[in-house]
């Protein structure tokens, strides 16, 4: 179980660079380096990620198409385009941008996630480039993407502030930044970690600590400090009687954010 | 591991290149194009010549709906009645006149939640007629291959992709395999689906008649205690005779000569429609209903027949399948629109919960409707009588009827709303 890893990503301990140095939170890296296997499984431990996927992938679509002027309708919308997949995990979200024709790079810093990401790709014949690296390296390379994707991971790392100024740096002028996180609600501790956690057990417990949640307000400043546009911000909520997450206005919990980067 | 060099690989494979399995590639390739590599298998090779054939059908508007947005309905509707009119009797066959229980019309009305007032509730639409138009709306499509004569061995999700082997040992590859080979499925016997169901000892005998007077649009239900018989109008004072017996005297009639056959038309028909005369070949089959147990496992999914056959007494077969054309075409074409993989149980649940529900409660309503009306016991009789002419008295439960016949009730795919995909 993962217990011990759970109690080492006590907030109070967090925010210690790990040995590789970087934006990263070591505690957090072995907790999702545990649940490696359980990447594919569609009913298994990321099930809500999976549940979630369609919303954001809905979101991702819509943000990409307007920006690129590309047709929503077809197989492969973001033909040629270049995403970076920040965070990547076992490749959920690398695997349909690829299959809607972007050349995405996919990156983890934890090892065990990058070998499920390609494992799980190679049978497919998709060709995603999955590296174990950090954001932070490939801004030191001088790496630059049409559109970078940071889902579900600013509500992990110790400094926000920093690593939004980092993603938004691999963007390339006249790209697009896509993030999505949780905001710090009440409604939001009691729905993302009280109830996906202690109750519907949908997420291990101390998957999520409350005050790493960043409100729509603070994004908005980070993105601004880091240059970009004013961003587009979307929630997406659970509908317990469809069993389906969809994207509304409501961003109280879970909600994501597009800005584009000036020409 | 196989050789790959010789494996085809699609998007999706479809079994069985008839209305479910012809009108779901067409839905599929209306949305995504020749992108989307499709491929469908059939055990026999279409023939330039086809049998010709008595069967027709009574399409429901969503199921029109659809055929119009998919672009199909074009072909048939010249070959097709509009029902406007539907009228059900019952009385014995020896009875001379057959007092008229139920008469509704049969168009859709404001109130039954439809914008479009005066859309028939349903269409007579002869069926190889269909089969032909579905047919040549995906027969030279980009994208679309036909593997013919074929016939699926056995299948297996390899995890990335379900992997086919075809009866002449070749192997395809595919995201999804769809099973619409009717009641006698390959495929859902190679995915160890079993079904429930049972025969009803009754025959289903369809012919083609020509008639001297006009039907006027209007389509008849007779109750006979045999089974129902229905006359089906078709354009040109031509008509599809539906009708059921048991299965002793439906070999006895089978057997006559053309005389004696028609004969035992007339005395159905009851002097109706004038003079009568055969217009196409008596066809018949054993009636029997069946509900598989699923109707998806993981990189499957079963349309149409191969999923549930229902009592043909309310023609609602080819409705059923093509609602669930609609429902999982619009799943699949969602699905692939976000990148996701149309394998995936997410996806195959949803079109099994969606679907499921709704054709075991019509399979049922439909079982329970033949056995009230195939019954002679006067104590029936008059129950059922009084039911329909309570129905008769009150026009809100009529366009009620209407509408759920039409089949816009429920929660409608959007091909059944005219909505592309």
């Amino acid at each position: 179980m993962t217990q011990s890893t759970e109690r080492a990503a006590d907030p109070s301990k967090a925010g210690a660079p790990g040995p590789g140095g970087g934006n990263i939170d070591d505690a957090e890296i072995a907790r999702f380096q545990n649940l490696a296997k359980a990447w594919w499984d569609p009913v298994g431990k990321f099930r809500p990620l999976h549940q979630i996927g369609p919303a954001r992938l809905t979101f991702i679509r819509n943000e990409l198409t307007r920006h690129f002027g590309r047709e929503g309708s077809g197989l492969r919308p973001f033909k040629n385009l270049t995403v970076l997949d920040v965070g990547c995990g076992g490749g959920l979200m690398s695997e349909p941008l690829a299959r809607l024709g972007a050349r995405v790079t996919g990156i983890d810093p934890g090892e065990k996630n990058i070998t499920i990401a390609r494992d799980h790709a190679a049978p497919q014949g998709l060709d995603i480039d999955y590296r174990v690296t950090t954001a932070e390296e490939l801004v030191a390379a001088g790496a630059k993407f049409d559109a970078v994707v940071c889902l579900e991971v600013v509500e992990h790392v110790p400094d926000v502030a920093a690593f939004v100024q980092t993603c938004a740096s691999l963007v390339r002028p006249g790209g697009l930044l896509i993030l999505s996180t949780i905001n710090r609600t009440l409604k939001a501790y009691a729905l993302a970690i009280v109830a996906a956690e202690y109750v519907l057990g949908w997420l291990p417990r101390g998957t999520h600590q409350w005050d790493r949640f960043v409100t729509p307000e603070e994004i908005g400043r980070y993105i601004a400090a880091a240059g970009l546009g004013t961003p587009r911000f979307e929630g997406f909520v659970y509908n317990p009687l469809r069993d389906q997450w969809s994207l509304s206005p409501d961003t109280d919990v879970n909600y994501l954010a597009a800005a584009s980067k000036p020409a | 591991m196989p050789d790959t060099h010789s494996t085809r690989r699609f998007d999706i494979v479809i079994a069985g290149a008839s209305f479910a399995g012809l009108a779901f590639a067409r839905a599929l390739h209306t949305a995504l194009g020749s992108d989307l590599r499709i491929a469908l298998i059939d055990r026999t090779q279409r023939s330039a010549s086809p049998a010709p054939e008595s069967r027709a059908f009574a399409l429901s508007a969503g199921a029109r709906r659809m055929l119009e947005t998919l672009g199909v309905w074009d072909e048939v509707a010249p070959l097709s009645q509009a029902v406007t009119e539907i009228e059900i009797t019952d009385s014995s066959l020896e009875a001379g006149i057959r007092p008229v229980l139920l008469k509704y019309d049969n168009r859709l009305t404001p109130d039954a939640g439809n914008e479009t007032t005066d859309e028939p509730a349903s269409y007579i639409v002869p069926a190889a007629e269909l089969e032909q138009a579905l047919y040549r709306s995906v027969a030279t499509s980009p994208g679309i291959s036909f593997i013919v004569p074929a016939e699926i061995a056995r299948f297996a999700d390899t995890g990335s992709a379900v992997a086919i082997t075809l009866r002449d040992g070749s192997e395809i590859e595919a995201s999804l395999l769809v099973g619409a080979e009717g009641r006698r499925s390959a495929s859902r016997e190679s995915a160890g689906i079993k079904t429930v169901g049972w025969r009803y000892g009754q025959t289903a005998i369809v012919v083609l008649i020509a008639h001297e007077r006009a039907h006027d649009g209007r389509a008849i239900q007779h109750f006979l205690p045999n089974g129902p018989f229905a006359i089906l109008p078709l354009p040109g004072n031509r008509a599809c005779l539906t009708w059921t017996e048991d299965e002793i005297e439906a070999k006895r009639i089978l057997a006559l000569d053309d005389a004696g056959f028609l004969a035992e038309v007339e005395t159905r028909v009851a002097g109706r429609l004038g003079r009568v005369e055969l217009a196409g070949p008596r066809q018949s089959w054993p009636l029997e209903m069946h509900l598989a147990r699923a109707y998806v496992a993981p990189r499957f999914a079963l349309i149409g027949d191969a999923a549930h056959g229902v009592h043909p007494i309310a023609g609602q077969g080819v409705n059923l399948a093509f609602r669930d054309v609609a429902a999982l075409s619009e799943i699949v074409v969602d699905t692939l629109r976000l990148g996701l993989d149309p394998g995936s149980l997410e996806g195959l649940g949803r079109y099994e919960r969606w679907r499921r529900f709704d054709s075991a409660v019509s399979a049922a309503a439909f079982d329970g409707l033949n056995k009230l009306f195939s019954n002679d016991a006067l104590l029936v009789r008059a129950a059922r009588d009084f039911g329909l002419g309570l129905v008769d008295r009150l026009p809100a439960l009529k366009s009620r009827l209407v509408s759920e016949a039409a089949g816009l009730t429920g929660d409608l795919p959007r091909l059944f709303k005219s909505e592309p995909l």
